[in-house]
């Protein structure tokens, strides 16, 4: 409806290829296209029309280009019949997308330095991002890490983008031997950071954003959970982010998120409800003690 | 020539039969982004309690073949601010509003009531009768029909006179027609049938259930003989109470199957969260159908089912 919401299409499947260790999907869809900002993601039916899989599967998006009006392309790993179907797609194939969705990474006004990292191919949408923060002159470095060196992810567009490049792999296959985290604190002193950005798994997102507070950097986290529907009617993909107020809401990481800033979100809580959180048993005596500061917005959604 | 779609449920009169369900679409606002809402006969609006509520910890869904378990735990921001900016909104735009309630015993339900009145936008009240009876051992309202007819007796008590209660019924009850009955004797102006079926799925790799609730509601395409069934043998029961039928409504030809089974409207759940154009799609697509076998009224193919060989409308 609105000129910057999501649409639906019917997309024709450009090309399908193969990235390191994932499938990567390139659709026509001028609308998605010209609305993307980066962290934003799209929703894809899977199985055809007919599918007993009823859920669309989100997916970050990678890569936006101006050919044919407009294409996006996204990232998968095949981990279901789902993905499987998805791998399986050849050029002219029409796939049903909603996009562009959720809150994209705000973008500093002001030539900063920044720092990405990210984690497997959560770092898909740290790419488009890189290119629009270049755009406005800000220095980009990346710090990418993964298990191994088969799931470290676009190491060649990466280099290519940003000032530096600084790999990190569990097993010690690809770049240094540990953890982003273990290479965050080097990486943003030699870049004289301001800014971190990241994404990947909630884990990985949680040390980050521990670190960049250690380090007094503001952390913009894009979180990644487990959707039904994408545009925030189903409540599944809740995360316990802290308010403006200081109160702590279950918010939806489709549409409240995915991204959010590193120290609102409550990363050791994930996958519970907070004792204190709006709504929680423990919410009302909270906010019923004396002295408790005025009434927050009463809103668990 | 177009059909007349406008239907009627208790004394409120749609301007069409296709709805969308309580729990799938929000408060109107997410699938504005998509379609306007005023098209649509009506907006069943997500249940809302007295407080707010913050639910279940993920994760909350698991998909299944041709459907989904979920277990949200109501979660929403409470009456209050429902009344003031959530239900606005929604008449703003022109959406007619079913506002669905959800309590935990019969006075939770009525003070509910008694804050919607039709000066608020409030069209309807849907009772969401399956939530846990906190005096009932965590047991649904809606497996008893006794425990049912008490909230049901409560709202249409509490409600305003001409705001019609229709009663929300789950399929897995023992009987449902025989809560149906219960509901309606106790002062339902009407049936919402079915919400979804309990069920669970289990991680295939940690063997443990898959949802953080345990055992959730089975919806989608997967329940929708089953729903249709229930509508067809409370209609077969009750003819003379207006049922709006649900479970899994993915297509027109699914929305013309339940008002021939005996329902005067459809509500579309968890195909939203499939298709967010699905409710427009399934109203045109509702239509196109009526019109091909030259239906002028859509009242005329409800409850098609029950009649005799030969009494089929159209073709």
């Amino acid at each position: 409806m609105s000129d910057n919401g999501p649409v639906q299409t019917r997309s024709p499947v450009l090309t399908v290829r193969r990235v390191d260790a994932y499938h990567a999907i390139t659709v026509v869809a001028p609308q998605i296209a010209e609305r993307f900002r980066s962290g934003q993601f799209l929703s894809v039916g899977v199985g055809g029309e007919h599918s007993s899989m009823l859920l669309r599967r989100p997916f970050a998006i990678h890569d936006v280009k101006p050919d044919y009006g407009g294409t996006v392309e996204f990232l998968f790993a095949v981990r279901g019949p789902g993905t499987a179907w998805l791998a399986e797609r050849r050029s002219r194939d029409l796939l049903d997308v909603v996009g562009p969705l959720g809150r994209p990474f705000p973008l500093p006004r002001d030539p900063v330095n920044c720092v990405l990292v990210g984690g497997g191919s959560g770092a898909a949408p740290l790419f488009p991002l890189a290119h629009a923060l270049r755009r406005r002159g800000c220095r980009v470095d990346f710090v990418l890490g993964a298990s191994s060196a088969d799931r470290v992810f676009s190491a060649i567009s990466a280099r290519r983008i940003a000032e530096t490049a600084t790999f990190t792999t569990d097993d010690g296959s690809f770049g240094v031997r540990g953890r982003v985290t273990d290479a965050l604190e080097r990486v943003t002193a030699d870049a004289r950071a301001d800014v971190v950005y990241a994404c990947g798994p909630m884990a990985m997102l949680g040390r980050v954003a521990a670190a960049a507070a250690r380090l007094e950097l503001p952390a913009q986290v894009a979180v990644e959970e487990a959707m039904a529907c994408g545009t925030g009617l189903c409540m599944s993909c809740v995360v316990p982010v802290v308010g403006e107020d200081g109160f702590t809401r279950m918010a939806r990481a489709c549409v409240d998120g995915p991204v959010f800033r590193g120290e609102r979100v409550r990363f050791d809580d994930v996958g519970t409800i907070p004792f204190d959180a709006l709504g929680a048993p423990g919410w009302k005596a909270w906010s019923d003690e004396p002295g408790a500061e005025g009434a927050p917005e009463r809103e668990a959604g | 020539m177009n059909p007349d779609m406008r239907t009627r449920l208790a004394g409120l009169e749609l301007a069409n039969p296709v709805m969308a369900a309580a729990g799938c679409a929000g408060t109107g606002r997410e699938l504005a982004r998509f379609f306007d809402i005023a098209r649509l006969g009506a907006i069943a609006t997500k249940s809302v309690m007295l407080e707010p509520r913050a639910g279940r910890p993920a994760p909350r869904m698991a998909e299944t073949p041709s459907g989904m378990v979920s277990s949200v735990g109501l979660q929403g921001p409470g009456i209050e601010v429902f009344l003031q900016r959530d239900l606005p909104w929604l008449r703003s735009r022109g959406g007619t509003a079913v506002v669905s309630v959800a309590g935990s015993g019969p006075e939770e339900y009525a003070e509910l009531a008694r804050r919607l009145p039709a000066s608020a936008g409030v069209a309807m009240i849907e009772v969401n009768l399956s939530c846990p009876n906190s005096a009932g051992q965590g047991r649904d309202f809606a497996d008893v029909p006794a425990e049912a007819a008490r909230v049901v007796r409560a709202v249409r008590g509490a409600a305003e006179d001409g705001v019609p209660v229709f009663a929300k019924l789950a399929a897995d009850a023992p009987d449902p027609v025989d809560l149906a009955g219960a509901c309606v004797e106790a002062g339902a102006d009407g049936l919402s049938m079915v919400n979804c079926l309990r069920g669970m799925a289990v991680d295939p790799v940690t063997l443990r259930p898959a949802l953080a609730g345990g055992v959730g509601g089975v919806s989608g395409p997967a329940i929708r003989p089953i729903a249709v069934g229930c509508v067809y043998r409370t209609r077969e029961a009750l003819p003379e109470v207006p049922v709006i039928g649900m479970g899994g409504v993915q297509t027109g030809a699914d929305a013309l199957e339940f008002l021939a089974a005996g329902a005067s409207a459809v509500a579309v759940g968890t195909v939203n969260f499939a298709d967010p154009s699905a409710c427009v799609r399934i109203l045109r697509e509702l239509q196109e159908l009526l019109e091909e076998r030259g239906v002028d009224r859509v009242g005329d193919v409800v409850g098609a089912a029950h009649r005799p060989t030969g009494a089929v409308v159209g073709r």
